[in-house]
């Protein structure tokens, strides 16, 4: 647990160890970054991990954390020291026994995990996107002329859930039943990344109907010709990966590929709703829709964190950590790092986000920002074309997640432009 | 530091040095250079820094890995025997005075 290198306080509340470093050299910063009063408001406590210095201890949590852009950076580049293969949340899978069998890429290191991190880059590649573009436009253009019609409406249920919900289980090629699964089953999975605590505890309680769903799904039987789930199993009757991986490829697709996108596009609603210069900048130029969405991905984050763990002992940011320690990154509060972002706090579509890490970076960098990307950018096209204003209604409602970033209620009014 | 030269689609021409050991998606998105994209950062998984090498520097440059090659086909503008991820080219001093061409979109 918590040691001092000054160890003349006794067992006081660690809020009151002010100044107070942890044995590896990390000061200790007393927060929880799991907890409702964080999600409701990360960006203070962000401020204050960033600022106590390049790496912290949380004491919460028993964990070593980075929150500024450069060493974030440098744990995600570094995947030799900083493993995945123990688990990319708290739990660590050298003590532990994963909730589920691991995935074979978010949780895989090389050389395992170029093999089948190839098979899904050419799955979810430029040009399958090319393919796809038409479709999802003309998806997001049919959703948006209905929504508008409507006029008052929930903008996380109505829009952005219903969006992704439209296109992507048919680009996978799932079946229609069930798909009701897709959404518990992925914020369970989103929750377990975190620590033992309530929502972690009442998401795997919950599991076991989603995770029989979604495992039957990921079966060849299961899954129609032309989609992305057929295209892993035709990558295994090529060899670039065995049979028995297959479904679980494809179980990597269905917990990240939906929720992350409906809280992508969620906070870019929330974005262009609460900056009203940036919706008037779309508007003038739907060229922008694609910065536009990618500036919301740096701006909330919507994966928040990830963890890795060391595989020997390393020196950064002046601590020395052991082998086998966690360590939590926090992506959003990189992506708003002043060190590194002009104004972090001001949505601005016209901006560079080059270089942002909502989407990771490195090996393991989301291997589905290119179909995250295009969702985004033909639903905010779409706006662009057919809405003239978007005005918050009613109270606006965050919903809690371990890992996800987004909200469970946007009343929004949309007018037709 | 070895100089660039990017030339746009309508013919404008921009000179940047370019760090010896930084790509030249880098160099060009860290000068402002607009016309590369380099939505993943130079994480070889966009094809949004799409270049054309001039001829006659196309045959020097290290040969396409098969990762470069694959995202190429996908890249928005038309792929030329020349095609380049920008992303995959690193600054040396024996590319002082490589040229390049924008494509007219990367996305
Ligand atoms: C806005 C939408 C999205 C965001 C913000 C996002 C975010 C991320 C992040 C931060 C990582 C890095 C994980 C790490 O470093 O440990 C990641 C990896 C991954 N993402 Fe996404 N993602 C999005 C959409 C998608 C979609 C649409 C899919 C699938 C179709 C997907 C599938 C994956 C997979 C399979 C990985 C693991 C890659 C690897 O370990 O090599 N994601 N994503
Ligand atoms: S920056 Fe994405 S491939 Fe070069």
């Amino acid at each position: 647990m918590m040691e001092r290198q000054q160890g003349s306080v006794p067992a006081a509340p660690a809020t009151l160890l002010a100044g107070a470093v942890h044995v590896s050299g990390a000061p200790v910063v007393d927060v929880d970054p799991f907890s409702t009063e964080f999600f409701e408001d990360p960006h203070r406590i962000h401020e204050a991990l960033r600022e106590a210095g390049p790496v912290v201890w949380l004491p919460r949590w028993s964990v070593h954390a980075v929150a500024r852009y450069e060493e974030v950076r440098a744990v995600l580049h570094d995947p030799a020291t900083f493993c995945s293969g123990r688990g990319v949340g708290l739990s660590d899978f050298a003590k532990e026994k994963p909730w589920r069998p691991q995935s074979l890429i978010l949780e895989a290191d090389p050389p395992a995990h170029g093999r089948t991190r190839a098979v899904l880059n050419r799955v979810l590649s430029p040009a399958v996107m090319k393919t796809l573009r038409e479709r999802f436009q003309a998806a997001a253009h049919r959703l948006v002329d209905a929504l508008v019609a409507r006029g008052e409406i929930d903008a996380v249920a109505d829009l952005a859930e219903a969006f992704p919900l439209s296109v992507f289980p048919d680009a996978v090629g799932l079946r229609e039943e069930g798909r009701e699964h897709l959404l518990p089953y992925a914020g369970l999975a989103f929750n377990a990344f975190g620590p033992p605590n309530e929502l972690r505890q009442r998401a795997l309680d919950t599991a076991a109907p989603h995770v029989a769903w979604v495992m039957e799904q990921c079966r060849r039987e299961n899954l129609k010709p032309g989609g992305f789930g057929a295209a892993i199993h035709e990558a295994a009757d090529a060899g670039a990966i065995t049979h028995d991986e297959a479904p679980l490829l494809v179980r990597s697709l269905l917990t990240a590929g939906l929720d992350t996108t409906v809280n992508g596009i969620g906070a870019a609603i929330y974005c262009l709703a609460r900056f009203p210069e940036a919706w008037a900048a779309l508007r003038a130029d739907p060229g922008l829709a694609r910065a536009a969405f990618e500036e919301a991905v740096r701006f909330e984050s919507p994966v928040q964190t990830f963890f890795r763990t060391t595989t020997q002992a390393v020196e950064i940011g002046g601590a020395r950590l052991d082998e086998g320690s966690k360590v939590l990154m926090f992506l959003g509060a990189a992506n708003r790092d002043p060190r590194r972002w002009d104004e972090p706090d001001r949505y601005d579509p016209t901006r560079s986000t080059v270089g942002h890490v909502g989407f990771g970076s490195g090996i393991h960098m989301c291997v589905g920002q290119l179909l995250g990307r295009l969702e985004g950018e033909v639903m905010l096209s779409a706006l662009a074309a057919k809405v003239g204003s978007i005005t918050i209604t009613g109270p606006v409602v965050r919903r809690y997640n371990n890992t996800l970033r987004g909200l469970e209620r946007l009343p929004v009014t949309l007018t037709a432009a | 530091m070895p100089t660039i030269t990017f030339i746009r689609p309508d013919g404008a021409r921009r000179d940047l040095a370019v760090a010896e050991g930084t790509s030249l998606m880098q160099g060009a998105t860290s000068q402002g250079l607009d016309g590369i994209v380099a939505e993943c950062g130079g994480n070889a998984m966009c094809a949004t820094c799409h270049v054309y090498v001039d001829e006659a520097w196309a045959g020097r440059l290290p040969p396409l890995s098969e990762d470069e090659d694959a995202l190429l086909e996908g890249a928005a503008a038309e792929r030329l025997p020349t095609s380049r991820l920008s992303c995959q080219i690193v600054a040396t001093a024996d590319l002082d005075g490589l040229v390049v061409r924008l494509p007219d979109r990367q996305v």
